[in-house]
């Protein structure tokens, strides 16, 4: 019943909260919440919390590239964060969402990996990117796509020691970090484009386009999730919407902001 | 435990600056956690805990005894960031370990006769790791159960003693942990005394080993002021 | 003003803590007695009449009581009731006889005839034995609730939602022009054209049920 009410506010270009469809809720971000890790960030968007920590450790390059240090990305959805969420299954959806945000990463080539060579062909950093929702409530993936880019922002690679030994009291460069890729997700329900969908509402969708851009204007990723059918012109569309909204919270990245509340005064002015 | 030849106190001093019997800075919240019923953070020093409860909730018994009397189901999780090597996710053998003496030290508290066909689910996530992290962790799913409105008998307080160049000291950071004689985590009703949680690792007396036992129960009065603060906080607007 | 704001923290109990002895007051509702002594059970807030101390929960799950009046929604038909969802850790349920009025043959009558999945009731706790929690339709105030719109609050921010001999809930429903039903479960139906309004308003009393001067913020809001 509760769909059907916020199927009914959409046909009219209306969400339960007050939100234009294009619009995201109030998002609070903030930069090294975990001061022991190498790197960390935690994101608000709405209810959803996400904390994203950043580890680096010796690890073996790949075969075909022996200079470059990798990437893995990882999520973890405890059941700490929506009473749904069961223990011990990794399934689908996590295995799903750190990937999508890991693609951004990596095909946007944000970090420099040929800076993380140690001893080439034999030892190279690893860079962890691990997710964790502390609290769900819908769009997940934006918010840990970007927890994750500033969380690589503001990470340190340890030094080695003379026994050759990571020395992570002593963190001296910062981590290459070279692009600034956002991830945005557009649910499509019946002939709307809706972004930031909250829990409820990601279960009245028809389907997602997660589509990942950089700052010079690059769509690097796109991953499609869910059942429902796109049309060329649908696709058209969302990508344009997640060009333009990946300016917005690009600007966030660079101006450092912490707090940013919609634009709409959510329940003021709305008639009905 | 490890050896060392670092002294461990100096002068009084432990290696943050504390005294034998100085508490970290603390802070606690409730209510972090939207979806859940309640919830707490709770951090001393560096040691970050969160934990979230859902429920009295259904549980489907599989045996006679969980349709008489509830259940408490207690997941203690660390996340890989939380320590410095990162750690791979999913349970290790001591995170099970922890799980169990940790649900076992708040089932004295909760009324689970009057909830048959139920369960309380207890959820903890280390976030950060600098010792003494399953009591921090009791810290923070007392907090939580009694922000959810699950009725107790009293709260838990969790807090660790022990032994370091042959002084008592409580609350536990990491590298004393690790260099310590000895490692005794305690969970207790404050205002029962009754203890619910007690482990030890280590090497002591019985005259030491008591020792800082009564000295946990007495310098963990000072947690329980906190608890209650911040309980009372949430509701101070 | 202030006094008031004061007094509802000062009266704010936490488990445990001590409220008086079993010999000079009535142990009530959200207390336990140990050796002779009367503790509170919950955070929550102190009521003492006359020689009956009780603690009311500031948040909590349903945990349902005789006589409760409920909102429950039909999950489950079965041969000799309906299994009931009531928002509680516990299913309620509903016999043929205390959901029937009329004179019925149990081995021939259609069930769903009377309630179907999906269906709302509004209803009453009949018992609560452990793990059964039997409802019943068969008072005055029982029935079944037709189309409208179900939203959850916390149990214990019912009273509240109610306010003093229904002056709040009535405020809303006069400014939305809705029906409002409030269940003691936490369950509250609405029905009516400006139901959104009215949902706006019940949840900002559930976020701020402990200030003092909300029914002026909820008339600001709804007017």
């Amino acid at each position: 019943m509760r769909s059907e009410f916020i199927l009914k506010l959409l046909e009219k270009n209306e969400r339960i909260d007050g939100r234009k469809l294009d619009e995201f809720r109030e998002i609070i971000i903030e930069k090294r919440p975990i001061e022991r890790a190498e790197g960390s960030a935690r994101v608000k968007i709405g209810d959803t919390d996400v904390i994203v920590g950043i580890k680096m450790e010796f690890g073996e390059p790949y075969p075909d590239a022996p200079n470059s240090g990798v990437l893995m990305t990882g999520a973890e959805f405890i059941p700490l964060a929506h009473p749904d969420f069961e223990l011990g299954k990794p399934g689908e959806i996590p295995t799903e969402v750190a990937r999508v945000i890991d693609r951004g990463i990596r095909e946007s080539e944000t970090i420099d990996v040929e800076k993380l060579c140690i001893e080439e062909g034999k030892k190279v950093w690893n860079v962890f990117v691990d997710v964790y929702p502390i609290n769900y409530d819908g769009n997940l993936i934006d918010a840990g796509s970007l927890a994750s880019i500033i969380a690589l922002k503001s990470t340190n690679i340890p030094t080695i020691d003379k026994d050759g030994n990571i020395d992570r009291e002593n963190l001296k460069n910062s981590l290459p970090v070279v692009h600034t890729p956002i991830t945005i997700t557009i649910g499509k329900v019946m002939d709307k484009m809706i972004i930031d969908p909250t829990f409820e509402e990601e279960e009245i969708l028809d389907c997602k386009l997660c589509v990942a851009t950089t700052e010079e204007g690059k769509v690097v990723s796109i991953q499609k999730i869910g059942v429902g059918v796109l049309t060329d012109d649908d696709v058209d569309q969302m990508i344009d919407i997640a060009i333009e909204k990946g300016k917005e919270l690009r600007k966030l990245v660079e101006d450092g902001k912490k707090i940013v509340k919609p634009k709409t005064k959510a329940n003021k002015s709305r008639k009905g | 435990m490890m050896k060392t030849n670092e002294k461990m106190i100096i002068n009084g001093k432990r290696l943050d600056g504390r005294k034998p019997d100085e508490l970290r800075e603390i802070k606690m919240e409730v209510g972090v956690i939207p979806n859940a019923n309640g919830s707490a953070r709770v951090s001393f020093g560096k040691t970050i805990a969160i934990a979230a409860v859902y429920g009295p909730r259904k549980l489907f018994p599989r045996h006679k005894q969980e349709s008489e009397t509830g259940i408490v189901q207690y997941n203690y999780d660390m996340a890989t960031f939380s320590v410095d090597e990162r750690k791979r996710p999913g349970p290790s053998r001591r995170e099970i370990e922890i799980s169990k003496v940790s649900r076992l030290a708040l089932e004295p508290t909760l009324f689970l006769k009057n909830f048959p066909k139920t369960t309380i689910d207890v959820f903890i996530e280390i976030i950060q790791a600098d010792g003494s992290t399953r009591v921090t962790a009791i810290n923070a799913a007392s907090l939580a159960l009694a922000d959810a409105g699950v009725p107790m008998r009293d709260l838990v307080v969790g807090l660790s003693g022990g032994m370091i160049d042959g002084v008592p000291i409580v609350d536990l950071c990491g590298k004393e942990d690790n260099y310590c004689d000895a490692d005794i985590p305690i969970a207790f009703l404050p205002n029962k005394n009754e203890i619910t949680l007690l482990q030890m690792d280590g090497r002591l007396t019985p005259k030491e080993t008591k020792a800082i036992v009564r000295n946990v129960l007495h310098v963990g009065k000072e947690i329980y002021k906190k608890q209650v603060e911040a309980l009372k906080k949430k509701y101070s607007e | 003003m202030e006094e008031k704001n004061d007094k509802k923290i000062r009266d704010i109990v936490i488990p445990g803590e001590l409220i008086g002895s079993n010999k000079t007051f009535k142990a009530g509702y959200g207390t336990y007695i140990e050796k002779d002594k009367i503790f509170s059970k919950f955070v929550g807030i102190l009521q003492k009449k006359d020689d009956y101390v009780s603690v009311i929960s500031l948040s909590g799950v349903y945990i349902p009581q005789r006589n409760d009046k409920i909102i429950g929604v039909i999950e489950e038909v079965q041969k000799f009731g309906w299994i009931v969802n009531i928002n509680s850790a516990w299913d309620g349920f509903l016999s043929t006889s205390e959901g029937i009025e009329d004179y019925v043959d149990v081995k021939k009558v259609n069930m769903k005839k009377y309630f179907e999945v999906g269906d709302i009731i509004y209803t009453q706790v009949e018992d609560h034995k452990t793990g059964d929690v039997q409802l019943t339709m068969r008072t005055q105030i029982a029935r079944k609730l037709k189309g409208g719109f179900l939203i959850k609050i916390t149990p214990s921010k019912v009273p509240r939602l109610i306010g003093k001999e229904g002056s709040m809930v009535n405020l809303i429903k006069e400014k939305t022009g809705t029906i409002i039903r409030v269940g003691q479960n936490g369950l509250v139906w609405v029905f009516g054209e400006n139901v959104n309004k009215a949902i706006k308003a019940i949840k900002m009393i559930e976020q701020k049920s402990h200030i003092y001067g909300l029914t002026d913020e909820i008339s600001k809001l709804l007017s």
